[in-house]
């Protein structure tokens, strides 16, 4: 797994709410297209338009946000289906980091599998990010840098002004190192041979199939 | 004496191998399913990786998204999918993984077949890489749903880090009011709630009106619970589920039933057992349902109307209701009832179990599809579909112009072939209404198998009581 430690890049917002995985890749295209190629797929029903050409309104194909690297999102970010290739496209597109007030729930265990970092902070916080993110959008050189400090849990802004941010402790140590978690899970065979053996005696059917 | 505990904490704590701190934990998974579009791919990736399944007797499988369902399918029906489901079969044989192939008994969609076949039962833990494995919770399993490095983790080791969510409590009391089904229940507590408004947590399902509900209502409230973002929601299993559960191919037998079923009932929350939120609903309040919008909060009663951003004061919110509206095509403040339609999907893990298709062909008898809309229905399993037969439930169907079909995902997900094309407005029976669910530019409403049928036959969004009489 890609470890993330300490990452500086530009910042874009998209505040839109309820953002879903459907919207983040499409089913057909996790089915048919590779991963490595997804990034050009993600964000597709907003990014074009039915022609296929480019929509130039949306936020991220704005000029100062083509090469944004962090996202600063809505509430409830990556809700929907479990489709882990929702991350891999969001990461193929560029993207290292979503600061969102709150995230689906299997999205956020899938970023941690792609050493993509979701942190979660209050909502007038992701709000003040997303205000110093905005720009002019018709100058591609007018975009914020953040720097996103994994191993002292801070963000900070272009301003300079740093917030803190917290990640338990297993998955920060697993980013931080680019962590193989079936390599360390591996190391517990014989406890996982003896839960197993206990359980038949205590709930055999489980084991009769 | 314990410390009161809650039914989700009953069956966590019975599967924690070890314990990491920060409420993280490996957990034992006591079931794995696999499907069409993730079975392959991992199967491989694992085998690529230098590691073998586990315990395959712990895992199954079953084709269900990518198939086409029209009748008389065979494997070339979708060419998209042949190579996915030639893959699905190399690689289960090779790792000796029960598959539920294709037009056998036992085959369905993955959480309707799963319960039927009694793969899955009270107090177990069953994963699937997909998000509405919190159906199972209907029968009182933990469920949920997992991402692709997830599923590679539970086939190679046969567990699973979790961190515990923080548990909510949602109570269902009285008695609905007439053509108020489980779906209009659950849509409602979404629309109440917000699809946010379960994050974080696993959600317990309970009161008068769950305990008064067959499993197959139950199912259908907890597959909605990732719509709530809660990816587990689960129904304490009672005597109701005991019988749903005997007699199962894959049930306990013998002796090892009543062993089974004296610990089943230990499976319930304690008097005291603390919540970190609770929520109730009052069941006798609740209309029937129909979302308006391109999330499942965005539900309606049938006999009211579509919102009007101009009126909302949050921007963020405002801004999300146009745009809603726009993709659907709805003014602000029309009435929903009325809405003309192309389209009726009836099936999924949500609502493609045989009292979903009895509740719609009852809608149906004797009535004809109106003109211009083509109506679908799509059984959930292979055994849901001969029992439908059995019965008849095809002939009402066909006689009123419905179209029969096989069973599979279909237009639920669209990525099979069979969709809405765009600009053409759907009633269906599924979970998801989000933009292109159902097809790119596809109109989704979002009800019961009632509702639907009654749509279908009016051709426009209809309220079921107008049509049962
Ligand atoms: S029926 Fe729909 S929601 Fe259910 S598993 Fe299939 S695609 Fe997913």
């Amino acid at each position: 797994m890609q470890k993330f430690t300490v990452h500086t890049g530009v910042a874009a917002p998209l505040l839109r709410p309820n953002v879903n995985t459907d919207v983040l890749v499409r089913i057909e295209r996790m089915i048919h297209v590779p991963r490595g190629q997804l990034g050009p797929h993600c964000f597709e029903a907003w990014r074009y338009r039915p022609d296929g050409s480019e929509d130039p309104e949306f936020v991220l194909n704005r000029p100062p946000y083509r090469k944004a690297t962090i996202l600063i999102a809505g509430d409830n970010f990556g809700c929907g289906s479990s489709r882990e290739p929702a991350v891999w496209a969001l990461s193929e597109m560029g993207y290292r980091c979503v600061i969102a007030p709150s995230f689906g729930d299997i999205f956020f265990n899938n970023c941690f599998q792609t050493g993509m970092l979701p942190i979660v902070l209050p909502a007038s916080v992701v709000s003040e990010l997303a205000t110093e993110a905005e720009c002019d959008l018709a100058d591609a050189s007018a975009s914020k840098q953040f720097t996103i400090d994994l191993v002292n849990q801070v963000i900070v802004t272009s301003e300079g002004r740093r917030v803190s941010f917290k990640i338990d402790g297993a998955k920060r140590r697993a980013l931080l190192e680019g962590l193989e978690e079936i390599q360390m899970t591996l190391t517990l065979a014989a406890e996982i041979a003896h839960f197993q053996e206990n359980d038949a005696k205590r709930r055999p059917w489980i084991y009769r199939f | 004496m314990n410390s009161p505990k809650t039914l989700f904490s009953k069956i966590w704590d019975e599967h924690v191998i070890a314990d990491l701190g920060d409420g993280l934990a490996l957990l034992h998974v006591d079931r794995h399913l696999l499907h069409d579009l993730n079975a392959m791919k991992s199967l491989k990736e694992l085998r690529e990786r230098g590691y073998a399944v586990r315990n395959p007797e712990l895992t199954a499988a079953t084709p269900d998204h990518g198939l086409s369902t029209q009748p008389g399918r065979t494997d070339l029906s979708n060419p998209a999918h042949t190579d996915l489901l030639k893959g699905l079969r190399s690689e289960t044989s090779a790792s000796g993984i029960r598959l539920y192939d294709i037009n056998q008994a036992g085959h369905g969609i993955v959480h309707v077949m799963a319960p039927e076949l009694g793969l899955t039962q009270p107090g177990c833990l069953v994963v699937c890489g997909d998000s509405h494995t919190c159906t199972h919770g209907g029968i009182g399993a933990l469920g949920f749903g997992l991402g692709r490095s997830e599923v590679i983790h539970v086939l190679a080791t046969q567990t699973l880090y979790q961190k515990k969510p923080r548990q909510m409590r949602i109570r269902f009391e009285g008695v609905p009011s007439r053509g108020v089904t489980p779906k209009d229940l659950i849509l409602h507590l979404i629309g109440t709630i917000g699809v946010a408004g379960g994050n974080g947590h696993a959600v317990e399902f309970a009161g008068s009106t769950i305990r008064a509900m067959p499993v197959e209502g139950r199912l259908t409230i907890c597959n909605l619970a990732v719509e709530l973002g809660a990816k587990i929601g689960m129904i304490a299993p009672d005597k109701t589920t005991f019988e749903y559960v005997a007699g199962r191919p894959l049930a306990p037998r013998g002796p090892e039933w009543d062993l089974a079923v004296d610990y089943w009932k230990t499976l319930s929350t304690d008097a005291d057992a603390a919540f970190d939120r609770e929520v109730e609903i009052d069941a006798t309040n609740v209309a029937p349902q129909v979302t308006w919008g391109t999330s499942p909060q965005d539900v309606i009663a049938i006999d009211g109307r579509v919102p009007d951003p101009a009126t909302v004061t949050d921007p963020d919110r405002r801004k999300a209701i146009a745009a809603a509206l726009d993709y659907m095509g709805l003014t602000p403040q029309q009435p929903i009832a009325g809405t003309p339609i192309d389209w009726v999907f009836i099936g999924s893990c949500t609502n493609g179990r045989l009292t979903d298709l009895r509740a719609a062909a009852s809608v149906a008898k004797d009535r004809k599809v109106a003109k211009d809309v083509r109506a679908w229905v799509v059984p959930g399993s292979q055994n849901v579909k001969t029992a439908a037969e059995a019965e008849g439930l095809d002939r009402i169907f066909v006689d009123a112009g419905f179209e029969w079909r096989e069973p599979g995902c279909s237009m639920c997900l669209a990525a099979n072939n069979e969709t809405i094309p765009r600009g053409q407005r759907s009633v269906s029976t599924t979970n998801r209404n989000f933009e292109g669910r159902q097809g790119p530019g596809a109109r989704t409403h979002l009800a019961s198998p009632a509702m639907a049928a009654a749509a279908a036959i009016a051709g426009c969004i209809t309220d079921i009581r107008e049509l049962q009489i």
